[in-house]
């Protein structure tokens, strides 16, 4: 018996880890193409920029966890997996048997057809924008949302001349209503930073950057945050079926019983959503992680856990819950002049969603309502008298 | 460096030495203390990295933001007095000796 997971990010890390405490007592092979152990993405787009954590405390456990807890790390690149003889190959031309393997393979940044662009998703990457934000003076961020607006922040924070530029109509608008979008283009402007909207990147000249014929900013660096692409490959290859990603079952298995796929690189029927979902979160690679594992220790249960998500921007802390798409409704609780609001988004007169700025305790209550399929009405949302956990 | 003691549910008791910067919760996790998980990786996101601290060092902490206060209502153990997340205390000289206790459960 063995379990081989490929992806050495934080679903594939959660993966081994949540084995081992479910008394899984058979081999866990954890398959990375970063060199070092297993560390989290999310401080790499704020305090690592600002200098505030260093590389230790990104890593998810020390070197000795994976001694102690027997599962074996290799750093390499999966090249194939042949399902008839279970195995996994690697680019050196080893391979690796498997009973059960787990797809943690996630995504890669999506690239613009410009050169001396930066980009960032790795250790490393953010390694090399920290030393280059060090010596830049006027910084253009293409891309208005998540990681481009945390880099924004901490590239300001560290007292940069920062440009946004954002080819929608609003920032973050994959994801938040125009009311979250306002009040965060309020606040980056209101720290000096220069959003522009509705723009796009035409080329990229000497030390600036140019948008069209006539507006052009300066640059001296240029980091892109413009979404992600799936690693689907592996998965095609072997014959199994990819859609907006590698598309697996409520049990995140593929057609075929001895694969599943989970986090950034799966798609999978959402009780929270009208279609399949592929999302991209810590929230999601963990929970699945934990799923899968207990799926293969013999608790097979269906994914049905709520979706949250989080972004720290300067000292704005915004909190999401639930999935927004095909939202028809939208009223606020607390007034954003205050710097403490929360958005509860509707469709078909059921809460579906809340994104919380500063209000922490909304965000928790809005897991709880959306997972408990809540009949809180938007009167009682916007009401801040109401007590929201009352309606679970 | 500050030491800094967990001792489990079970009674089993570990000192570490933790550098000043660091959280407590960054302290177990970089040392392979168990009873200790943070999911969320320090994010205050997830209730996982839960203490009950020693009740004399309590007024050398910080006060208890407001993220923290949400985020405590959800742990998994019951919420005491003295329970704090490891990811939100950070070791100073001050903290030096600090003991914590892990609680029956994290998740």
């Amino acid at each position: 018996m063995a379990v081989v997971i490929i992806g050495g990010g934080q679903g594939g890390f959660q993966t081994a880890a949540s084995l081992r405490a479910e008394g899984y007592e058979e081999h866990i092979t954890l398959i990375g193409d970063e060199p070092g152990v297993p560390y989290q993405r999310p401080p790499l787009s704020k305090g690592f920029l600002l200098g505030k954590q260093e590389q230790r405390h990104a890593e998810l456990r020390p070197a000795a966890f994976y001694e102690t807890q027997r599962i074996t790390l290799v750093t390499a690149r999966a090249t194939a997996i042949d399902r008839e003889a279970r195995r996994v190959k690697l680019a050196s031309g080893e391979q690796i048997e498997y009973d059960t393997l787990v797809l943690a393979t996630g995504a890669r940044n999506r690239m613009l057809p410009h050169e001396d662009v930066f980009y960032l998703r790795t250790l490393g990457e953010a390694t090399e924008i920290r030393q280059r934000l060090s010596a830049a003076q006027d910084v253009v961020v293409i891309g208005g949302g998540f990681i481009g607006l945390e880099v924004a922040a901490a590239a300001r924070t560290l007292g940069k001349q920062v440009t946004v530029i954002e080819g929608q109509e609003r920032l973050m608008a994959r994801v938040v209503a125009p009311v979250v979008s306002e009040y965060f283009r309020n606040q980056h402007e209101a720290k000096g930073v220069d959003v522009l909207l509705n723009a796009t990147l035409y080329r990229i000249g000497d030390k600036e950057v140019l948008l069209g014929e006539r507006t052009r900013r300066p640059a001296d660096l240029v980091i892109a945050g413009i979404g992600v692409v799936p690693n689907v490959e592996l998965a095609r290859e072997a014959g199994l079926p990819v859609g907006n990603g590698i598309t697996v079952n409520e049990y995140l298995q593929t057609p075929d019983q001895r694969i599943f796929a989970i986090g950034d690189c799966a798609e999978c029927p959402s009780i929270f959503a009208e279609a399949c979902v592929r999302l991209e979160s810590v929230q999601n690679a963990v929970d699945q992680a934990a799923c899968v594992a207990k799926a293969i220790v013999g608790h097979r249960a269906p994914y049905t856990a709520v979706p949250w998500f989080w972004t720290d921007q300067y000292d704005i802390h915004l909190q999401m819950a639930g999935l927004p798409a095909g939202f028809d409704q939208v009223v606020t609780r607390g007034d954003p002049q205050t710097r403490k609001f929360s958005v509860f988004y509707f469709r078909g007169g059921r809460l579906c969603a809340v994104d919380s700025v500063n209000r922490p305790a909304d965000h928790l209550a809005a897991r709880k309502l959306i997972g408990a399929r809540t009949t809180l009405s938007p009167d009682q949302a916007k009401d801040e008298s109401f007590d929201l956990k009352s309606a679970v | 460096m500050p030491k800094i003691t967990y001792i489990s549910d079970a009674g089993v008791s570990r000192t570490i030495d933790v550098p000043a910067g660091d959280t407590v919760m960054e302290g177990a996790v970089q040392n392979n203390v168990d009873g200790i998980v943070a999911e969320c990786g320090g994010n205050c996101q997830c209730a996982t990295c839960h203490v009950y601290v020693e009740e004399k060092f309590l007024p050398l902490l910080d006060p208890i933001g407001e993220d923290q206060d949400a985020m405590l209502d959800t742990t998994a153990s019951p919420r005491k007095s003295n329970s704090r997340l490891g990811c939100q205390i950070h070791v100073k000289a001050e903290l030096d000796g600090l003991v914590v206790h892990t609680p029956p459960t994290q998740q």
